[in-house]
């Protein structure tokens, strides 16, 4: 009771983070000294940047007047293959991925099984896109087949990865009502955990699928194939025009393809 | 029928949530294990088919050792052991038909799982089973669209659909009010009258187990404390169980509930 009237009447504040108070200021002063010390690192050539504005204002002007005719058979061409690619790499990443992402989940994975596909995950997603095309255009030369390649092993970091992590927080208790039935593994699998983590799954692959047809407009610019070529193809001749024109049909695709991914996760709900 | 021997429970953490239980439940007899929470109750439920590993001891049904069993020669086994759980435990994204035909999985072949063609004979106990807790014209809803006393509907028929010999019933009133609570013991019960099942019923409620069952076991810290009638449950017994408490209230005027529900 004594307790209790020393308490009333005196302010309450949450709990800091970092209990130490020279510590918390030493924190937040350090930061904010290295982000100072940060920026003035930062070099910018007031004078180019004002040449430059030029370049970048006909660049801008030319998406008021997309030239699609002059080289349509070269953006027709391109966009075909980067569909191909999109399409096939997020089918054979996807189909690669499952297997991968259960035995990346610790809740049904033995341990070992567990580290071997971690460590996929873990080298598809710490080689990036690029480097990774890099080296696939120069084992299978230039072309689509690099970017597919690419594509694919990209696909399989990320789809992995999140959907073991789906897998791990799924609701045990519904996996083993199942399990206590006498279900065999497989079947274990298809009723006690793919129901819980399908829309997810669907999800993750449409998002996929849309990052793979950007990436592979990025992929051309080192040879890997498919639109990125043809845009690259376009800016080196200054055809700011046609490079727009490119630049356009990406985006109505991207978005289409976001409209689509929409409506798909929430049927799937 | 069922007949555990010294089983012994020692989690990694070091917390010993069964010491040395010995039980004996002969064929047909429906038991509630009650006990404060933390008392061990769900952890024997589930070290009788495996669900949990038990640390030592032994768990005969019929004959067979459950504790020797290889992984595939457990299956078999789980086939006649029926459960059922604590907030249903439903597959929540699979229709009330997929859900009840998910107790025939140690049966049926992967294919024919994978694929929903089920034995004729399945799909007809199936609907039997449903009609028989009021649910037939259910079947090809989401097991999420169900209320909370269906959806323990649906789960006792999953669990009877594999013919068991046993039921393991953990909490299975836990999360419904009272009537609905009482309408689904009477459920357990009658069904395993008819089919003369075993049953070992986790609940909380004292005056509802004292109400269906045919004998009780009290557990405190892993250890039975109680084994007897329901009409043995006394005060003095129920604060050997839980702890001191005004139990008065608890102790139920039987003939009074009955005349309610």
């Amino acid at each position: 009771m004594s307790e209790l009237n020393e308490l009333v009447g005196r302010p309450w504040k949450k709990p800091p983070f970092v209990k130490r108070a020279w510590l918390r200021w030493a924190m937040v002063l350090g930061f904010v000294a290295y982000l100072i010390a940060a920026y003035l690192t930062i070099e910018v050539n007031w004078a180019r940047v004002y040449e430059g504005l030029e370049r970048g204002k006909q660049f801008i002007l030319a998406f008021a007047n997309p030239d699609f005719a002059s080289r349509s058979g070269d953006i027709w061409d391109g966009m075909i293959e980067s569909i191909i690619m999109t399409v096939a790499s997020s089918v054979v990443g996807i189909v690669i991925s499952i297997p991968i992402a259960l035995g990346a989940a610790r809740n049904i994975a033995p341990l070992p099984v567990y580290l071997i596909c971690r460590s996929i995950i873990a080298v598809s997603r710490a080689l990036q896109e690029i480097i990774v095309a890099i080296l696939l255009v120069a084992i299978f030369g230039f072309g689509p087949l690099a970017g597919f390649l690419t594509l694919s092993f990209a696909t399989i970091g990320f789809l992995s990865k999140l959907l073991a992590e789906d897998i791990e927080s799924m609701d045990r208790v519904q996996a083993e009502a199942i399990k206590a039935s006498g279900a065999k593994w497989a079947q274990w699998i298809n009723y006690g955990v793919q129901p819980q983590v399908m829309p997810r799954l669907i999800g993750l692959s449409i998002y996929r699928l849309d990052i793979n047809f950007r990436e592979s407009a990025i992929l051309g610019l080192v040879g890997a194939g498919g639109i990125g070529a043809t845009l690259n193809t376009a800016f080196d001749r200054y055809e700011y025009d046609t490079a727009a024109a490119i630049l356009l049909v990406i985006i109505v695709i991207v978005m289409a393809l976001e409209y689509l991914s929409g409506i798909i996760r929430e049927r799937v709900q | 029928m069922l007949r555990l021997e010294k089983l012994v429970k020692t989690y990694k953490t070091g917390d010993q949530a069964l010491k040395a239980v010995d039980l004996n439940v002969p064929e047909g007899q429906v038991l509630a294990l009650i006990g404060p929470s933390g008392a061990g109750k769900s952890t024997l439920i589930r070290c009788i088919n495996r669900l949990v590993e038990p640390t030592s001891g032994s768990v005969f049904l019929g004959d067979v050792d459950l504790t020797r069993l290889s992984m595939s020669a457990l299956r078999r086994q789980r086939r006649r052991m029926g459960m059922i759980f604590q907030e249903y435990a439903l597959v929540e994204r699979l229709t009330v038909m997929e859900n009840v035909l998910s107790g025939r999985l140690g049966y049926v072949g992967f294919w024919r799982s994978f694929l929903r063609k089920y034995p004729q004979s399945d799909v007809d106990e199936a609907f039997r089973l449903l009609d028989r807790v009021g649910l037939a014209h259910m079947a090809d809803k989401r097991a999420d669209e169900l209320s909370g006393g269906q959806r323990q509907r649906v789960g006792i028929c999953r669990a009877l659909i594999q013919d068991p010999a046993l039921l393991l019933v953990d909490e299975p009133t836990a999360s419904l009010d009272p009537k609905t609570s009482r309408q689904i013991m009477r459920l357990i019960c009658e069904l395993c009258k008819e089919r003369g099942l075993a049953a070992i019923i986790n609940i909380h409620d004292v005056a509802l187990a004292q109400m269906f069952v045919q004998r009780v076991i009290g557990l405190r810290f892993g250890a039975v404390e109680f084994d007897g009638l329901p009409e043995g449950l006394t005060p003095e017994v129920l604060t050997t169980i839980y702890g001191e408490e005004d139990w008065e209230a608890t102790i139920e005027k039987v003939d009074e509930d009955e005349a309610l529900a």
